[in-house]
């Protein structure tokens, strides 16, 4: 497992943009404008047809306007330019959240430059093609300064190559053929060496393409929930079409004549249009909300899984703890002195670049402050090999060894010497401490163990709370035996884990979830993790991952951080909230509306109907206009909040509802009520009358 | 749908003998052994006690107005229940003081009952409030004591059922049956 | 006083009932009692049922729908051939085609909307065999279809949703024949009369007055009346009739008939779907709403009558008592006729049409809520279980998961469904009032003027399209126009909501089920109740606020006009 360089992020509020995630303000002023146009651009009704509660309005404003023109007056052109605002308002929002994708997509095709391709011809000779041309399976090299053309896989050579232009990462990442690091992405620099790459995307099909594609929204697809709520939006906007309709023949048999203006003003404050104008701007923004955390969804669906997902499936290794062991303890054994052992074991550890071995050189600095030293003399160093399994170094005739227990005392039985008898205790007392003992020898005599300690990374003790608050079960992945596992599993605080874990019981272990009903989420990179990401509901492929990983899984992570799963899921969780609230609220501010125009509707035929004028508003008039005025305001006061989101905090699920219930439900009933009176008294101060 | 058909037609037959004729005709036999005096609709020499009546002038005690709306179908038999004004209409308005000035004619205090007509249009019954408005009036178009018909009311008052249901009221004919037994 | 204990010991009984009630439903439905065997095989063996073999919700629906329509032909054809028929003691001879038509309908949709006056238009024979045969199989048929959506709650991945005619003869044979006849002898012994001997002529021997006082097969038919929330009384008068509720003790009897099985179901669906806080949930959510109605019209009731206090003649010490019988008094008439109103019995206790404006307002409006609190027998379940969806739809996103209500995953199959089934209603209910008062057919119904005759109107739609087959009986409804008018909204509210609930149940049915968790959004919660009587009274609102405010509302308020 690879783990980016860089502390791993933990904040779900605080993303680092970076990348082709250039956050940009909610406001910027180049989207500002460009959405402003975009708004007008998109009153074509062949578009407006798709969204059938703002269809309704834009027929509705025709009506008003045919009307206007028949019966000119202020009030008839004052409705039929407001219901027009209400179409274009709805426009600007979605030309909004679209616009942030698209400054993101202009930048992307900013860098990808067009490149030219050294194509291998079947004779081994080279040819120059466009990078457009090339097809899948082509063979293409690349030299140190080259831009790799397309995505593809390195069948030789290995190369040092800068992934900025994805993943913001400036740091180079090394790719070699073969393995798990052979994948490469187009668009990418070569910086070293000379690599030999087989194209695997189709022409058009290109990481980059997609990317493109998916930041600008161009082939948004509604997704299962969205559907959802837009039939139940649909069918509110067809039952209120006949609640106002049938206000014509109501009113007439009361003797009352009803203003078709007015009607289509009811209509147009009744059906829900907020939530209408809106909703397809939550989904971008949502999509949106993903890329600013470097993390590419191939579907919106994927991210409206996420929401839903009821068990995540977290790797050990540079999820749960630090990608490696660091020293703790030195347990010297046998009345041995702890500074002899950590002084020896320093030695050993001089030479070794891993960091277990950095991080014995440091446990011996900060113990018994054995600084870092030449040993001088003669000396010699024992890579570690896999035969071995272990490590040191010769000096002046001194032999030191740190390893696996088994393979240290081999060793020194082998020279003669004897194991002492209390070692074995201290080997298995590390162990059940989900540690991992190496044992020190120097010559023929064993000193003690070195604690090399899995660290739980800060803080993800208390994500995995409040993942657990918000009844998401996390089950840690690894490799270690049952017994270290255990151990921590407690620590982390994850609610189950799986010891050993092979690709077949890690995939055993996504049925058996899903059989139960559950959605599962999990991260992989390697290409054995492939049928598993697969599989998986939510499936996050590192982007240093390979291709198969990458087109088994539904989301890409730019910045290769296992952690991102639980940023995923908040923002799946959180465009939903996001949808459902706003609904609420649309409906809700119905009630309001319903008391400044039916009043105003029959107030002639049925004076005492004034009774119901609870606001108070200054003439029928005022009234109708007042709520008209209110209902195309309150899309522009909600692009904020459809663009960011509404706050998610990790809690349980009707501790999350009440709140949402008082904040949209009962502050949609009573906000309109108080803003319609104030534009009502405006438009009173202001005679409009 | 075939089958379908054939199995609706069956089971509308099977129910047609099982809930249309077994069971209503074993509630009958039952009900005419176990109440065959309500079965039969709680009749007196007088008429049923169950089904209100006019009873012309103030010598008599005077239900609800009923007999001014009622209705008669074929046979003559008597039509419950067809006359139900709204609560703001003027003919309301106008039938209730028609009323009240019918009453004060023949010397009766109208009250609430007795200008209003109930439900059913066969109201049996009237408050023990109302009853007692009547008293001075009948009395003194029979020639007795008001105590007399004063205690006559009181004694056929039917408290509420259970002692709590509905509310406390008096059977016109049965009240006026006793009064025409009272000398 | 006495309306204060009249409530307490209802809630007693009402709970009791919930509970026993609603398990032997249960029990009934999952076929866990077997003690009529021995009349149900051989019905299945005629009909050529195999009771234990289950059908899709197609089928289902397939049986459903034939079987009614068959129920609509029997009941018309026996209308139309009533004179050559035995048991005719008036004479009364043929009914006709459109009154025929009309009553056949209301009658096995579970309506009972009546235009006509049973005492003058139906044979003995017709009120038994054609009516109130209905008014047990309608009653069935809704209590299946409930049961039926509950199953496919209860069930995961199953490709059927029960036998609709094992449910059928059950739901008949094992609770409403035995309640019913039990209650029915209740009804005689109090005074109903049950006699098959005709009309009697009764001389006053005080005064020497005559009455021809109908009588006839009443008390066994007043007891499946209000169990099976029909409605549908022998007399015109209905349940103000002395020979249909007698005394105070059998009205109260009826309040409670039409409420135990629309109550109890709830308990049924809390056990069936395995958790009991469920059905909890629900009765909670329709004993807010009743609780309210009920309040609310029995104070406007025992305010005067307007009309009555325009005259200056009488003070009106008990209330509004237009309309209204003195055994009764407003307050327990109030009681019935909310009861009868929200359970689309339709029966009444008093005229409804007299109630005060905002008495009639509140039963208006306790239809206009969908009949869910607690509605028709089953219809209530079913119905409500659709507001719960949108409720379950809106709350789930609002907690950021895709909405699941017990389980199943609320998507967009479910959400098309449920909102078919709960608008359907309300644009029956507009466009037929629209076009009523637009034409002269329509507008000649009315008995009354003003905003009141718009209120009959309007009533009168609301309570075919809901089934329920009360009347604001100012309205002359025995024309051409409002018989066939009435019998399309009668039709479309009762089987245009039916079939997308069996679709409903099919769908969820072979759904599998997500296990609850603590991110899982809650429905068996006060928060859930609340929010879905928020989900019910604001669909209501939203769809009948301009009407009603030109109905009863403007009536309400004219204070000290008559019109």
């Amino acid at each position: 497992m690879a783990v980016p360089a860089g502390s791993p992020q933990l904040s779900p509020g605080h993303p680092t943009p970076r990348g082709v995630a250039q956050a940009r303000g909610l406001f910027d002023r180049e989207i500002l404008a460009q959405a402003a146009l975009g708004a007008f651009k998109k009153l074509d009704p062949r578009l407006q047809v798709k969204n059938p509660v703002m269809f309704v309005v834009l027929v509705g404003t025709v009506v008003t306007f045919v009307e206007a023109v028949g019966h000119p007056g202020v009030f008839s052109w004052s409705i039929t330019i407001w219901l027009f605002l209400t179409v274009v308002f709805a426009n600007f929002a979605e030309a909004m959240a679209e616009g942030r994708g698209k400054a993101q997509a202009e930048t992307l095709r900013r860098m990808r430059a067009e490149t030219e391709a050294r194509r291998l011809r079947p004779d081994g000779s080279e040819e120059l093609v466009a990078a457009a041309a090339l097809a899948k399976g082509d063979l293409v090299v690349c030299e140190a300064g080259d831009l790799i053309p397309s995505d593809g896989e390195i069948t030789e050579g290995v190369a040092s190559v800068d992934e900025s232009a994805i993943t913001g990462e400036s740091a180079p990442v090394i790719r070699e053929s073969g393995g798990d690091r052979s994948a490469v992405t187009g668009g990418t620099k070569v910086l070293s060496d000379r690599i030999l790459v087989r194209i695997t995307a189709e022409r058009g099909q290109t990481f980059m393409d997609r990317m493109i594609g998916l930041v600008e929204g161009a082939d948004r697809q509604k997704t299962p929930n969205e559907i959802a709520l837009t039939i139940l939006l649909a069918a509110l906007t067809i039952v209120f079409l006949p609640v106002v309709v049938v206000l014509q023949p109501f009113g007439r048999y009361a003797g009352a004549s009803v203003s078709v203006v007015v009607l289509v003003a009811l209509l147009v404050c009744l059906i829900p249009t907020t939530i209408g104008a809106l909703l397809s701007a939550i989904g971008i923004a949502g999509m949106d909300r993903l890329v600013q955390r470097n993390v590419l969804a191939m579907s919106g669906r994927a991210v409206e899984a996420a929401g839903d997902v009821q068990t995540l499936l977290l790797d050990k290794t540079g999820t749960i703890t630090f990608g490696n062991r660091m020293a703790s303890a030195f347990v010297p054994v046998g009345g041995r002195m702890e500074e002899d052992l950590a002084e020896a074991a320093q030695l050993a550890s001089l030479a070794d670049e891993t960091p277990e071995g950095r991080s014995i050189v440091v446990l011996a600095k900060q113990r018994f402050s054995i600084r870092e030293r030449d040993p001088g003399g003669r000396r010699e160093f024992i890579p570690f090999s896999a035969t071995t399994r272990m490590s040191g170094l010769d000096v002046d005739g001194r032999r030191i060894r740190k390893g696996a227990a088994d393979a240290v005392c081999r060793w020194v039985t082998e020279q003669g010497g004897v194991v002492p008898a209390g070692l074995g205790q201290i080997v298995e007392q590390i162990s059940r401490a989900g540690s991992t003992p190496l044992v020190v020898a120097d010559g023929a005599e064993i000193l003690g163990a070195i604690e090399l300690k899995d660290v739980v990374k800060q803080g993800i003790r208390e994500r995995f709370e409040q993942l657990r608050a918000v009844g998401i079960r996390t089950v840690m992945i690894t490799g270690d035996n049952p017994l270290t596992a255990a151990t921590i599993a407690q620590e982390a605080g994850v609610d189950d884990y799986l010891a050993e874990a092979t690709p077949e019981a890690k995939m055993d272990l996504i049925r058996a979830e899903q059989e139960g009903g559950r959605l599962v989420a999990m991260s992989g990179d390697g290409t054995n993790d492939a049928p598993a990401l697969a599989q998986a509901d939510v499936g996050v492929a590192m982007n240093t991952g390979t291709t198969a990983a990458k087109e088994a899984g539904n989301m890409v992570d730019l910045d290769s951080n296992p952690t991102k799963l639980i940023d995923i899921v908040e923002v799946g969780k959180q465009l939903l909230i996001t949808r459902g609230s706003l609904t609420t609220f649309s409906i809700a501010n119905d009630v309001a509306k319903y008391f400044a125009i039916i009043p105003a509707l029959f107030v002639t035929t049925y004076p005492q109907l004034n009774t119901l004028n609870i606001m108070k508003l200054h003439s029928p008039q005022s009234a109708v206009l007042s709520a008209v005025i209110f209902n195309a305001l309150v899309i522009i006061a909600l692009i904020p909040l459809a663009l960011r989101g509404v706050r998610f905090r990790p809690a349980s699920a009707p501790s999350i509802l009440r709140r949402n219930v008082w904040i949209y439900g009962v502050g949609g009933v009573v906000v309109p009520f108080i803003f319609i009176k104030l534009i009502d008294l405006f438009l009173t101060a202001v005679r409009w009358y | 749908m075939l089958v379908n058909l054939r199995r609706s037609v069956v089971l509308s037959v099977l129910f047609l003998a099982i809930c249309g004729l077994a069971y209503p005709l074993a509630g009958t036999g039952l009900s005419q052994l176990l109440f065959h005096h309500q079965a039969n609709g709680s009749l007196t020499p007088y008429g049923s006690t169950l089904i209100g009546q006019t009873w012309q002038g103030p010598e008599w005690f005077q239900g609800r107005p009923d007999g001014t709306v009622l209705t008669t179908g074929p046979g003559g038999v008597v039509v419950s229940g067809t006359n139900q004004p709204g609560p703001r209409s003027k003919s309301l308005e106008q039938a209730v003081a028609r009323q009240a000035a019918a009453l004060k004619k023949e010397g009766v205090v109208p009250t609430n009952d007795l200008v209003t007509t109930s439900g059913s249009l066969v109201d049996p019954d009237i408050s023990p409030a109302d009853a007692y408005a009547q008293v001075d009036a009948v009395a003194a178009a029979r020639g007795l004591p008001i105590a007399a018909v004063r205690r006559l009311v009181s004694s056929h008052i039917h408290t509420k059922e259970l002692g709590f249901l509905g509310e406390d009221y008096v059977d016109v004919l049965e009240l006026n049956v006793a009064l025409g037994h009272l000398h | 006083m006495g309306f204060f204990w009249t409530i307490v010991v209802l809630v007693i009984l009402l709970g009791v009932s919930w509970r026993y009630l609603g398990s032997y439903m249960a029990a009934v439905y999952e076929g866990r009692v077997r003690y009529l065997w021995w009349v149900e095989r051989p019905i299945y063996r005629v009909l050529g049922v195999d009771p234990e073999a289950e059908q899709s919700w197609q089928r289902y629906a397939g049986a459903l729908v034939v079987f009614s329509g068959v129920a609509i032909l029997v009941t018309y054809l026996l209308l139309r051939v009533q004179g050559l028929l035995p048991l005719d003691p008036q004479h009364l001879g043929a009914v006709s085609p459109a009154l025929s038509w009309n009553t056949a309908v209301s009658f096995a949709t579970n309506t009972n909307w009546q235009n006509y006056a049973g005492e003058s238009t139906m044979s003995y024979l017709s009120q038994m065999v054609a009516l109130a045969v209905q008014q047990f199989v309608s009653a069935s048929v809704g209590i299946a279809v409930a049961v039926a959506l509950v199953r496919g709650f209860a069930r995961k991945s199953s490709p059927t949703v029960g036998n609709f005619w094992v449910d059928l003869v059950r739901g008949v044979l094992y609770i409403l024949l035995p309640i019913a006849f039990s209650a029915g002898l209740v009804f005689v012994g109090q005074g109903a009369v049950q006699t098959l001997a005709g009309p009697v002529t009764t001389h006053n021997a005080l005064t020497g007055a005559k009455q021809v006082i109908p009588r006839g097969p009443v008390g066994f038919m007043e007891a499946i009346k209000e169990l099976g929330t029909n409605g549908g009384g022998f007399f015109n008068a209905n349940g103000a009739h002395p020979f249909e509720d007698p005394t105070a003790l059998t009205q109260f009897l009826s309040v409670f008939l039409v409420l135990a099985i629309p109550f109890s179901l709830t308990y049924t669906f809390g056990k069936m779907v395995g958790n009991r806080r469920q059905g909890v949930a629900l009765a909670a959510a329709m004993v807010i709403i009743f609780g309210t109605w009920v309040g609310f019209t029995s104070y406007a009731e025992s305010q005067p009558n307007p009309a009555v206090a325009a005259a200056h003649a009488v003070s009106q010490p008990q209330g509004n008592m237009v309309g209204k019988e003195v055994r009764f008094g407003p307050l327990s008439t109030s009681l019935y006729n909310v009861a009868s109103t929200q359970t689309s019995t339709g029966s009444v206790s008093g005229a409804n049409d007299s109630f005060t404006p905002m008495g009639g307002f509140g039963l208006l409006t306790g239809m206009m809520l969908g009949e869910v609190t607690p509605g028709g027998v089953g219809s209530g379940l079913y119905t409500i279980l659709l507001f719960a969806l949108v409720a379950v739809f809106l709350g789930g996103l609002m907690v950021g998961r895709t909405p699941e209500y017990l389980g199943k995953k609320i998507q967009a199959r479910e959400v098309k469904l449920a909102a078919l089934g709960v608008l359907v209603m309300p644009v029956t209910v507009l466009v037929l009032t629209a076009i009523a008062v637009s034409i002269h057919a329509g507008r000649a119904g009315p008995g009354n003027a003003g905003p009141h005759g718009f209120t009959e109107i309007l009533y009168a739609f609301t309570s075919q399209a809901n089934n329920n087959g009360s009347a604001f009986a100012g309205l002359n409804g025995n024309t051409a126009f409002y018989n066939v008018a009435g019998s399309i909204a009668m039709l479309l509210g009762r089987f245009a909501i039916i079939v997308p609930v069996l679709a409903l149940a099919g769908v969820l049915a072979a759904k599998s089920v997500v296990p609850a968790g603590l991110g899982t959004f809650r429905t068996d919660t006060p928060l859930f109740t609340g929010l879905l009587v928020a989900v019910i009274l604001i669909v209501g609102g939203l769809t009948f606020f301009p009407a009603v405010s030109l109905g009863p509302v403007v009536e309400a308020l004219s204070h000290g006009r008559l019109f």
